[in-house]
């Protein structure tokens, strides 16, 4: 087990998924892009501990940042200064093959667009992710790719193309796909940003039953109807945090 | 019996491609809305064929249809001497890793996977060869089309045109006779354009069929053959 120094107590602090330390850590995180018009900082030394089982809504306009945070936690982006760990794991000793097998396992990742391949079936994007994760035995995946599907409400739609699904159906493949490697965390960026708002409210009380059943989710949105949902608000702006209630569910 | 379908009696006078009084309708909210009104298409081995046509003039409809992605609601569709108008999906799936390498406008890459394992994720499902030697043959693939630095990379740390080639990478993963390609420029710059269009040109060089649909005159230029796609009806070529 590794040991980090938390800023703010400044005591070593356990860093694992233990219960002892938090599940997601960020320190001092930040984060600059290289632009045509000159060095831009999206991250300006952001904090930010995350506990097991809290569903976390991370809200900003576009360009403060969010987006930034979420690619720092999930290892799809770099911090150019600070240290992310990520259930026991600090990403920066590993390398971007160790991130992408390493994130298999411990992240489940939900994108605004979905992100199935539109040459696999339902069933087969969710196996797809299986075969990455090396987490179950393969003769075990097909059934839990189908009941994952029966737990999105989407057990007739297995052997259907992504085109054939509308964009709520799609995003619920792509949650039963983050799913596929029973990964304690999942994170969202605007999952709803391309759905009515009826889906979207179906979405949100998918993610409130994987809470109950657990997990950890961290979700970027821009609609504060969907964050009061969540059961603790983060604010960015301006590339930190200004704002972190708790609305205790 | 799907094995005697799949025989080709005539292979020298048989198109690679066969399309005949294809006819797709979709039941949308207004009603059903007719996306092809009978196609009758031939394309040979090696041909560089390039469909122009507008927004909404059916050509996406044409891909899928030819993919296996989507079913025709009348006609027959033969590609490689298999009756895509017959394939179930999940056969449709097996034979399309087999024979055909897509390439979408938008890339279509796994952000959660590395370049490298992108392209190896159709080798993955169609069985195709041992892990080590897939292995090889997508770093093969990356450094054809001058991505060997980046295997290691997400998605996201590369440009657009860069993506689009490591999607082509991944289209070529289990070596497909035919490579269908649906606006593959569309999310580019002109001159990256360019250079992915030069790329379509060296596989048909090296003896592959190309199929791409696009809205880009520029594009068509690099063509063996150009039809016209407008109104889901073949006009010239």
């Amino acid at each position: 087990m590794r040991t980090i120094i938390h800023k703010r107590q400044g005591t070593p602090l356990q860093a694992g998924p233990d219960g002892q330390g938090p599940l997601v850590g960020l320190q001092r995180v930040v984060k600059t892009y290289q632009t045509a018009a000159g060095p831009f900082t999206a991250l300006k030394g952001v904090d930010l501990s995350v506990n097991a089982g809290e569903f976390v809504a991370i809200v900003g306009k576009s360009g403060s940042g969010k987006s930034t945070l979420i690619n720092m936690i999930t290892g799809i982006d770099r911090p150019t200064a600070g240290a992310v760990i990520v259930n026991g794991t600090p990403l920066q000793t590993l390398t971007e093959e160790q991130i992408a097998v390493w994130r298999g396992q411990a992240i489940g990742v939900i994108f605004q667009f979905f992100q199935l391949l539109p040459t696999l079936t339902a069933v087969e994007n969710i196996l797809l992710a299986m075969d990455y994760g090396h987490r179950f035995p393969p003769s075990d995946r097909p059934a839990r790719a189908l009941h994952l599907l029966e737990q999105v409400g989407l057990a007739d739609c297995a052997h259907r193309l992504p085109a054939q699904l509308s964009g709520g159906q799609q995003q619920c493949v792509a949650i039963a796909r983050a799913l596929a490697n029973d990964p304690p965390l999942l994170t969202a960026d605007e999952p709803t940003g391309n759905l009515d708002s009826k889906t979207a409210a179906t979405i949100l009380t998918l993610f409130e039953a994987l809470v109950a059943q657990g997990k950890t989710i961290l979700m970027v949105t821009h609609d504060d109807e969907l964050a009061r949902r969540a059961g603790r608000c983060v604010v960015i702006a301006d590339g930190a945090i200004v704002q972190d209630q708790h609305h205790g569910a | 019996m799907e094995r005697e379908m799949m025989q080709d009696h005539s292979p020298d006078t048989t198109p690679f491609i066969r399309l005949r009084g294809v006819v797709k309708h979709y039941q949308g909210a207004a009603g059903a809305v007719v996306a092809l009104r009978g196609i009758d298409l031939d394309v040979q081995r090696g041909e560089f064929l390039v469909v122009l046509g507008k927004s909404g003039s059916g050509k996406t409809t044409l891909v899928n249809l030819l993919t296996g992605l989507d079913r025709v609601t009348a006609g027959e569709v033969w590609v490689a001497a298999t009756p895509v108008h017959r394939l179930s999906a999940g056969a449709a799936a097996r034979w399309r890793g087999q024979t055909i390498g897509v390439v979408f406008q938008a890339f279509e890459l796994l952000p959660t996977l590395t370049l490298l394992q992108n392209v190896m994720l159709p080798m993955d499902f169609a069985r195709h060869g041992a892990p080590a030697r897939q292995r090889e043959r997508a770093l093969a693939l990356l450094a054809e089309l001058e991505l060997a630095d980046h295997a290691h990379k997400p998605p996201s740390a590369i440009s657009g045109g860069q993506q689009q080639r490591v999607a082509i990478a991944r289209a070529l993963a289990n070596d497909p006779p035919l490579v269908v390609a649906d606006e593959p420029t569309g999310s580019l710059d002109s001159a990256t354009a360019a250079t992915v269009v030069q790329i379509f040109t060296r596989l048909v060089a090296q003896g592959k069929t190309v199929v791409l649909v696009t809205h880009d005159h520029d594009v068509a230029r690099q063509a063996t053959r150009v039809i016209t796609l407008s109104d889901g009806e073949l006009t010239g070529g």
